[in-house]
């Protein structure tokens, strides 16, 4: 019977025959899967996973028929002014009360504040009045109604007002009496 | 007493079947990622626990730290019809070549005034360069433009419009620069507008986060 040599190498064929060596056709793969999780952890690690959001926004009409009347005791303003800080009174602001009345905080401890007074207020009465000074930053605002966001107040709950030049006298007075720069 | 021999393995494991799964990921994760647009404008915007993601193709009003605004008419179907009516309803006098120049570029932020020699130059300006579309409440160019979109988009459903207008502000940009795109909004009667921030998670324990949880 014919016989097939498989056996590599170990005897020789015949005088004269050259042996040619058989190559394993086997790869050491280790460094081509190393060069793969490699690339595999780079991109995980470079793709930045934030996604660009969209809020929506609904400003009022301007209509000074159509202004709204909002109860003393529903009211919250809050004011935002230079360096993240924020200010807030609850009503309206009485001459002889001012510095009682006239509180300053910041975007941390205001989140408790919205919340406080949501709970403390029938919710038809409840408004949010928010006055940016000229000196807040676009983040301040937006921050602002994302706090209301947070606090899930209902829209129509809550306005973006002009600031008036008493309220930016007391912001300015309040700076320079807290060191704010 | 016989001992027991414990045969001796090879120690190599076929890496094929490895190989083979790392190159699948990879491939995947290169192909799954979108390619961010090449930014020219570095602004960044503000977070928000909004959830929404902005969409792609827009009508987006940036502004910088600076103040600078600039305009990108992403919905290209319409982007040659809101030039032309600005040049026409402004009397800008751009020849054809300008116009498709300036159509060509991906936003606008020259004052009417620069936009014919700088168009007639030829050479790009970089976006660091240029002054911005006003806003003033004197010279409210960016209302101008909007009255344009807004005139393009006259038969078209207005839900659509809403969708795509886009604000886009950096987080230091002084609040009166808002408040003036603001206005240039309000006197086109745009009332509805979005504004792109950075996703956020909703913070636990709040008022929001239980009712979601509900």
């Amino acid at each position: 019977m014919a016989e097939i040599d498989t056996s590599g190498g170990g005897h020789k064929k015949g005088p004269g025959v050259k042996k040619s060596k058989k190559l394993s056709t086997r790869v050491d793969l280790t460094p081509m899967v190393d060069l793969g999780f490699l690339l595999i952890t780079f991109f995980v690690f470079t793709t930045t996973m934030s996604q660009a959001t969209a809020m929506n926004m609904n400003e009022p009409k301007d209509d000074p028929d159509q202004q709204l009347k909002v109860k003393n005791s529903g009211a919250m303003t809050i004011l935002l002014g230079k360096g993240n800080q924020v200010y807030y009174y609850f009503g309206q602001l009485e001459a002889d009360k001012l510095s009682e009345e006239f509180k300053s905080t910041n975007f941390k401890d205001v989140r408790q504040l919205i919340v406080d007074k949501k709970k403390s207020t029938p919710i038809d009465d409840l408004m949010y009045i928010i006055k940016s000074d000229s000196t807040s930053t676009f983040a301040n605002s937006i921050d602002i109604l994302d706090e209301m966001s947070i606090a899930a107040v209902p829209p129509g709950h809550y306005a973006e007002v002009d600031i008036t030049p008493a309220e930016r006298m007391l912001i300015q007075q309040t700076e320079l009496a807290n060191g704010i720069k | 007493m016989p001992k027991v021999k414990i045969p001796r393995k090879s120690t190599n494991v076929d890496m094929t079947a490895m190989c083979d799964v790392a190159f699948l990921l990879l491939t995947f994760f290169i192909l799954a990622t979108k390619q961010k647009p090449p930014e020219v404008l570095a602004v960044t915007p503000p977070s928000s626990i909004s959830s929404k993601a902005a969409p792609d193709k827009s009508i987006l009003i940036t502004f910088t730290q600076e103040g600078k605004v600039f305009l990108m008419l992403g919905d290209d179907t319409k982007k040659s019809d809101i030039i032309d009516n600005v040049n026409a309803t402004r009397a800008l006098g751009l020849s054809p070549g300008e116009l498709a120049k300036l159509k060509k570029s991906e936003f606008i932020g020259l004052p009417f005034n620069q936009l014919k020699s700088a168009l007639a130059a030829g050479r790009e300006i970089p976006a660091g360069k240029m002054d911005g579309i006003p806003v003033d409440s004197t010279n409210n160019e960016l209302a101008d433009w909007l009255r344009s979109v807004t005139n393009v988009y006259a038969g078209e459903d207005q839900k659509k419009l809403e969708q795509m207008l886009l604000v886009k502000g950096d987080s230091k940009a002084m609040y009166p620069v808002f408040k003036k795109i603001k206005q240039a909004l309000k006197k086109n009667e745009i009332y509805k507008f979005r504004i792109v921030t950075n996703g956020e998670d909703v913070p636990v324990g709040s008022e929001v986060y239980i009712e979601s949880k509900k």
